[in-house]
């Protein structure tokens, strides 16, 4: 049987019709990882042995009457999530060696839902990237394009290519200007970041956390409805989690849509977006208006402004959050250093690519004496600016429609060595994270063979209203099931 | 505004980041072309307007004075890269 | 040319939660290296803080006793250094948004009342420690301060001298004892000082530059290391030098200061808000809460013991120097009654005192308790023994002999105040001094005093002094 594509409410059927164990679907993912991960790259770390008897549990639970929606269901978390005794690198040389002594709270809630776990997933190091690029443990392969080395998007590469691959039903992965979003359009998956203060940052070794948000990838909406109900909760460990209940996700799947109002802002339309993305957004349009919603323009003015914001905002929580990597508790130091300064310096030096490095520095150089006001506080005021345009937007509709991307996947060297072309990619996905906001991206179909996404924006804490409405796309197109040649 | 090789050198420097000398120029083109597109927010009129420091509007939740934690000494401390008689080894801290 | 002495001081004050400020661990001093420090006091990846109601409470309990503004919203900061005992690479602490702003606290120096100014108090975290011996050419990191809840308690530069600074210090010392936020422990570290020392020319109104003399944990040291900075600038500007501004470490053993050698390049602290914190809003309701639990404090319960015990200003003073020993002496008093309240206050810092501190006891560790003080007191306002007996009888009860009565009864102190029995003694004393008596008769007034030491003798001290001098007078006149 071909368990790699079925969706997980269907593996959860069939594990609760009996069909087949845990054991065997683990197995199974194994293989195939086994079998294909040396084209994709898309794991750091594989663990079989606790991955079977994890499943060997499953199993007894559900015989004991005990089981989930995700109980036996094998996946695979992103390596920026703390795993109790399994290495977990955020895809660095840095902590190349580092084993967490303690799970991760979204890992803990995902284990108390019954979840297998296959393994850890490539990542950009420290998050930082947004084509896969700069991982340390080497660049991720997209499914759609293995032999023209396309990217699979970043920084939740692994995850993407994993899932897209036929390699994990579902992974997690984390968002903190795009990352599961820009990935998962890259390669006809659904990825949805949740709001801000929704799933636990516990746990999850933290890039910018102002942003950083944990959230699903998967194929279809209604899977990341399953995910996100084990997901999401409040976490008396992390201060800025949101003690709101947690509502049933999948219970809203179905919602008719007619009299929704969806707002496309027209920034969205402006230059750099490719003509097939913009014909699939507005294919989406079309059939969102066919199911009776309507589709409003709206205008966010200070949109274009999201990218320079997000380059001073998370680059300066960025190199206050990796401060901590100095090589005296944990992770890489460098080899007969005689100094403290020494020891510092070439740990820092040697533990951390051109990427982290680059943004360590900006952040350095925006938070320090002399520019602060001009950089960092500016780009909290304009933060604030971005996050009224939602809010005057949202007095009139219920969810933002609009591209996730502005083109499909590019390939392996295209943008590595101009920055700033690189963090383009996410000119659209990063004005959710400044304002905090839940969002997903689902396939919209294919451009010349490759995936490409739209995105939906909803109020804070209505991850039921995007998630209605990606799953009632998703029930009347089939962009989702297409599947990347060979996997 | 723009960025010298020694202002890199200082950046550098406070983020305790050893660059090779060959790196330093290319280290400052990307950090200039960064910090000319960050300059784009000067567009933006900001008067009045109150930093956003955080997505949520909300206060600071207070934890009950408890000891909930265990000594885990031993677990934490096997990654540490270098450790003597409970002790994380450093080199020499002078004061 | 006159100098005027300028400091400012910084004062480090340990809360005595029971576990730190954004972990769970415990903040017992004393363990085995690196025991009490969980994942959050190490930085590892992944952890995120959670405030400590306590420290938040204990903050404000500070700020209202030094009649200081309690921030309605603050904000803690991330304050960026590398070292060792700090693992994140930076302090959580609050910068632009402190939770206490604008207090004061009243000194006495030399009988003069005078007000200092307390800038601000900040909630923030305390570092490691880096451990030099027995490391060869490293040292060894201990973080189980790391994450310790403390307050840091800035002056502003009103303090014009190293006894004003210490007499500041004690009072602020006395203070957080009072409010039972900080155990006051100086060698522990759990109150330590920084001193800012410039000196000006006497007149001037602009500040010379300043230094820093870091981590002073004792009053003497403070003292030692302002006075001998003090000295050093003048010196350095008398021979034609500049002051130069720089963090300083004062030498316990040959009470200098130098200058750090970790050369500390112009500081650049980044702060920037918490991003894992949100901001700490303390209402109106929290603060009455919090009033409510405030304890009478050092100045009001001086001004109390004036009036309710009729004692001196210094006494009082003395005597509400510290909460304990303020309420040692009013155990004491609550038996002897108010009546005797300023013998019992004489006891209590006298010969009480002196044993304390001959033994470099606490008050809560006399070996003397309130009630047996209070048992001595009685008997000597009873008349029952003399001060100066009652001085041997504490000497017993000290060395654990038993109670007052106790002691009087075994060793057969009572004092003999009985007119047939005195008179009898005095009697045999004027018979067996023939001579004196004839002298004194004579118009030799001063023999007098020569009767009442043979009467004293005779009774082995036990004759009541007021007696013996009344019938003694009749018999020599009669």
């Amino acid at each position: 049987m071909s368990f790699h594509t079925l969706t997980v409410a269907g593996l959860a059927d069939g594990l609760a019709s009996g069909q087949f164990s845990s054991r065997e679907l683990t197995q199974y993912f194994l293989d195939r990882i086994e079998q294909h991960d040396s084209a994709l790259n898309s794991y750091i770390t594989v663990t079989p042995e606790q991955a079977l008897a994890a499943a060997d549990a499953a199993d007894q639970t559900r015989a004991a009457g005990d089981a989930g929606p995700l109980t036996g269901v094998p996946m695979a978390h992103k390596d920026i999530f703390c795993t109790k005794g399994v290495l977990t690198t955020c895809g660095s040389k840095m902590l190349g060696n580092f084993v967490a002594p303690y799970d991760a709270t979204v890992v803990r809630q995902l284990a108390a839902a019954g979840v297998v776990m296959l393994g850890k997933t490539n990542m950009d190091e420290f998050a930082m990237g947004s084509s896969n690029e700069t991982s340390y443990f080497g660049p991720v392969k997209n499914p759609w394009g293995v032999d023209a080395g396309l990217v699979p998007g970043g920084s939740s590469g692994g995850s993407v290519a994993a899932v897209a691959g036929g390699l994990a039903p579902f992974a997690t992965g984390t968002d903190t200007g795009g990352s599961i979003r820009q990935p998962a359009a890259l390669t006809n998956l659904t990825g949805l970041k949740p709001t801000y203060g929704r799933c636990s940052r516990y746990g999850m070794i933290a890039f910018a956390s102002s942003l950083d948000q944990a959230g699903p990838i998967t194929r279809t909406a209604e899977d990341a409805a399953i995910v996100l109900q084990a997901m999401a909760g409040f976490d008396p460990a992390d201060s800025t989690s949101v003690d709101v209940p947690v509502p049933d996700y999948r219970a809203g799947l179905d919602a008719p849509l007619a009299g929704r109002k969806l707002g496309l802002p027209k920034e969205f339309l402006a230059e750099g977006l490719d003509d097939g993305t913009r014909a699939a957004l507005e294919a989406a349009l079309e059939i969102y208006r066919q199911q009776g919603a309507e589709i409003v323009e709206v205008s966010m003015p200070n949109m274009h402004l999201s990218v320079p914001t997000y380059y001073v905002v998370a680059p300066a929580e960025a190199s206050s959050n990796l401060a901590r990597y100095d090589g005296v508790r944990y992770g890489h130091r460098a080899e007969g250093v005689e100094s403290l300064e020494a020891l510092y310096k070439r740990s820092r030096g040697e533990g951390f690519g051109r990427e982290v490095q680059r943004r360590i520095m900006v952040g350095t150089y925006v938070l320090s004496a002399g520019y602060y006001d001009a950089y960092y506080l500016k780009a909290q005021q304009v933060r604030q600016l971005i996050a009224d345009d939602f809010s005057r937007a949202f007095e009139e509709v219920d969810a933002i429609i609009g591209p996730t991307t502005q083109g499909p996947a590019f390939a392996l060297g295209e943008k590595t060595d101009d920055p700033v072309a690189m963090y383009l990619n996410d000119i659209y996905t990063i004005a959710a994270n400044l304002a905090g906001l839940p969002a997903l991206s689902m396939p919209a179909g294919l451009v010349d063979g490759k995936p490409v996404g739209v995105q939906l924006i909803g109020k804070a804490f209505d991850e039921t209203g995007i998630l209605n409405l990606a799953h009632q796309f998703q029930s009347l197109t089939d962009h989702h099931v297409a599947r990347a040649e060979g996997f | 505004m723009s960025l010298s090789n020694d202002q890199l050198r200082t950046v550098a420097h406070l983020a305790r980041l050893e660059l090779d000398e060959a790196d330093v120029e290319l280290y400052s083109g990307n950090l200039n072309d960064i910090l000319a597109m960050v300059d784009q927010l000067n567009q933006a009129d900001t008067a009045d307007v109150t930093p956003m420091a955080h997505p949520l509007d909300m206060v600071q939740r207070l934890r009950r004075d408890q000891v909930t934690e265990t000594d885990q000494r031993e677990l934490f401390q096997s990654n540490a890269p270098d450790t003597e008689r409970g002790l994380y080894r450093v080199p020499r801290v002078i004061e | 040319m006159e100098w005027e002495v300028v400091i400012g001081l910084e004062v480090h004050v340990q809360l005595q939660t029971q576990s730190k400020i954004f972990s769970g661990a415990a903040t017992a001093y004393g363990a085995e290296p690196n025991t009490q420090a969980c994942a959050v006091d190490l930085g590892l990846p992944g952890v995120l803080p959670v405030l400590n109601a306590d420290a938040v409470r204990m903050a404000v309990k500070f700020g209202l006793a030094v009649g200081a503004e309690i921030a309605p919203r603050c904000v803690f900061a991330r304050k960026h250094y590398f070292y060792p005992d700090l693992p994140k690479g930076y302090q959580i602490s609050q910068y632009e948004l402190p939770i206490v702003a604008n207090g004061t606290l009243d000194i006495e120096v030399d009988g003069q009342t005078k007000t200092i100014g307390i800038t601000r108090a900040h909630l923030e975290e305390d570092a490691g420690k880096s451990i030099h011996e027995g490391f060869g050419d490293g040292s060894g990191i201990d973080l189980n301060r790391a994450g310790t809840p403390l307050v840091e308690i800035v002056s502003e530069p009103d303090i014009r001298s190293a006894a004003e600074a210490v007499a500041y210090l004690k009072k602020l010392h006395s203070l957080v004892r009072y409010l039972e936020i900080c155990d006051g422990n100086m060698q522990e570290g759990s109150f330590r000082c920084d001193a800012n020392v410039s000196i000006r020319p006497k007149g001037s109104d602009t500040f010379g530059t300043r230094t820093e003399t870091k981590n002073l944990n004792s009053f003497r040291f403070v003292e030692k290391a302002i006075n001998h900075e003090i000295e050093r600038q003048i010196d350095v500007i008398e021979s034609g030098g500049e002051v130069v501004q720089e963090t300083r470490l004062f030498n316990t053993q040959t009470g200098e200061t130098r200058a750090m050698r970790s050369k500390e390049e112009a500081n650049d602290y980044r702060y920037f808000p918490d991003p894992d914190l949100l901001p700490v809003v303390t209402t109106e309701s929290d603060i009455i809460g919090i009033r409510s639990t405030m304890p009478e404090l050092p100045d009001a319960k001086r001004d109390r013991f004036v009036e309710q015990y009729a004692l001196s200003e210094y006494d009082a003073g003395v005597l509400t120097s510290s909460r304990e020993l303020a309420d040692y002496y009013e155990q004491v008093v609550e038996y002897t009654g108010t009546v005797n309240a300023k013998l019992a206050a004489n006891w209590v810092m006298g010969d009480l005192a002196a044993s304390l501190n001959a033994e470099g006891l606490d008050i809560a560790d006399s070996k003397v308790d309130a009630k047996a003080l209070a048992g001595l007191v009685m008997r000597i306002a009873d008349d029952t023994i003399s001060g100066k007996i009652a001085k041997d009888v504490f000497v017993a009860m000290w060395a654990g002999e038993g109670d007052a009565d106790a002691i009087i009864e075994a060793k057969g102190l009572k004092q003999i105040t009985d007119p047939d029995a005195l008179g009898k003694i005095l009697d045999e004393v004027i018979a067996s001094n023939p001579a004196q008596l004839e002298q004194y008769r004579g118009g030799k007034d001063k023999l007098f005093g020569y009767f009442v030491g043979q009467a004293m003798k005779a009774t082995k001290g036990k004759a009541n002094p007021a007696e013996v001098n009344r019938l003694l007078k009749e018999k020599l006149n009669a």
